[in-house]
């Protein structure tokens, strides 16, 4: 087995937190702007294959294995993942490495914002959502990812239950509607656009660096997790 | 070249032993040959092998081993979705004649994919697993509310009521159905079984369900044990 290569803050200034972010690599582009923006260098980004998406199943294990290898050389973590389906596996180890994570079940959430999200939902549970990142790789994500390119026979056992394709734009840029565009024609199903900019994913972040320069630890003003939810729901 | 093998060193199905067939159609089965399963199917009846015998020793056996080795992460979604559509095209030929033999059904289940949520890949294969063990099956689809899962109950009186959700947020719905059964005084009538990709033995507990099925062929071998010991205890 390869040896898991720790991971290490940038600086060590007594002064500044060391903060890591570790994200899933679909959001790697979008978090680098956002840290860039903001001028968050104390920030140590680092990204796990974005083709997790498509096994939920392995992105705690992931996760764990990354925090195992920064233990001790950060001040806090923020978790670059909503629940992404892991059922709130993903909040447990969260919990036992003391990182908070993004808010929401996925990204579709915390870009569109919860309430939001929730309406478009529940008015149409048709909908099938792509982001900037999955627009551009969306043969290689989707496509590909999902075997449909091999077996063209299996685009209708994964889609033909869906109705609508939105893409939530994060950048307006009309290069990457096209492509999404594309992809609903691709799959049968009706288009529309909706701009969310970084949402809650910006709010997240600066919430995440702003609380850990003012040497406030981000798990004491965290929203409950999924897990916690769910507990919560079913206790 | 051997014996069974045709000019072009492509296997000649009908001329392998019964022995061989069978095991040739679990192969294809787990490579997702639907055309193959549709002829080794017809060729096993052909040959005066009841619907039953097809069902159990060439399909739902090799199923198990899809199942057996999409547990152990060998085989991935595209790759069980081909067997589901391969198993539906032997499925599609031994339905109408399992039904002319007028056996019992082992038991009645009703499964849907709960409110909210469209995802029924699971389901649907949990479905035709049922049904190779010798349930009958009344699938109600998806987006299935909770008025939908009693109507059901009422018309089918089934043994066993399984549910289904892929996203986080839906799989709180489980919980809203079965505090719906209690509060009906119903909760005891049938085994509750819940599946889906972000479930957990945890959740399955925490809502009150009888069993949590990890995969298909787990919810298939757990409906067979559970009725059993149900018939076993009321006698």
């Amino acid at each position: 087995m390869m040896p898991i290569a720790p991971l290490k803050a940038q600086q060590s200034d007594q002064q500044t937190p060391r903060l890591l972010v570790i994200a899933c690599g679909a959001l790697a582009r979008e978090l680098l702007v956002i840290t860039r923006l903001h001028g968050f260098a104390e920030v140590t980004l680092e990204c796990l294959p974005a083709g997790l998406h498509n096994h939920p199943t392995e992105i705690p294990g992931a996760v764990d294995e990354r925090l195992t290898a920064a233990q001790g050389n950060f001040d806090h973590v923020l978790v670059g993942y909503a629940d992404c389906g892991t059922g709130g596996l993903l909040d447990d180890v969260c919990r036992r490495h003391g990182a908070t994570r993004l808010p929401g079940a996925h990204c579709y959430e915390f870009f569109t914002g919860h309430d939001a999200f929730t309406e478009l939902h529940d008015a149409d549970p048709t909908t099938f959502y792509l982001t900037d990142y999955l627009a551009k790789h969306f043969d290689r994500i989707i496509l590909d990812g999902l075997g449909i390119t091999a077996h063209p026979e299996l685009l209708g056992m994964y889609f033909a239950n869906y109705r609508n394709l939105i893409h939530l734009s994060q950048t307006d840029d009309p290069k990457i509607e096209e492509l999404a565009a594309a992809a609903a024609e691709r799959l049968g199903l009706n288009f529309e656009i909706r701009r969310t900019g970084y949402g809650e994913l910006q709010t997240s972040v600066v919430e995440f660096v702003s609380l850990s320069r003012r040497r406030i630890d981000p798990r004491s003003v965290a929203e409950p997790t999924t897990i916690e939810q769910i507990r919560e729901t079913t206790s | 070249m051997t014996d069974d093998q045709g000019q072009d060193g492509e296997i000649v199905l009908s001329e392998l032993s019964d022995e061989d067939l069978t095991a040739q159609m679990h192969d294809d089965l787990y490579d997702g040959l639907a055309a193959e399963i549709d002829e080794g199917t017809h060729i096993l009846l052909d040959r005066g092998w009841g619907p039953d015998k097809v069902l159990n020793i060439a399909l739902v056996e090799g199923m198990r081993i899809v199942g057996i080795d999409f547990r152990d992460g060998i085989l991935f979604v595209p790759e069980v979705l081909l067997a589901a559509n391969a198993m539906k095209a032997g499925m599609e030929i031994l339905r109408p004649l399992l039904a002319e033999t007028g056996a019992e059904p082992v038991g009645t289940v009703v499964v849907g994919t709960v409110k909210g949520d469209i995802h029924d890949i699971g389901k649907n294969l949990v479905g035709m697993m049922l049904e190779g063990a010798g349930f009958e099956v009344f699938d109600l689809g998806i987006n299935t509310d909770v008025d939908q899962f009693l109507a059901a109950i009422e018309e089918h009186n089934p043994d066993i009521l399984g549910m289904s959700a892929l996203l986080t947020t839906t799989m709180p719905y489980m919980k809203v159905v079965i505090d719906t059964l209690i509060e009906k005084g119903m909760r005891d009538d049938f085994i509750i079984l819940v599946g889906g990709a972000p479930l957990n033995q945890e959740f399955g507990d925490a809502i009150g369900a009888d069993a949590y099925c990890r995969d298909a062929a787990v919810a298939s071998e757990t409906a067979s044990a559970l009725v059993k010991a149900r018939r076993a205890a009321a006698a």
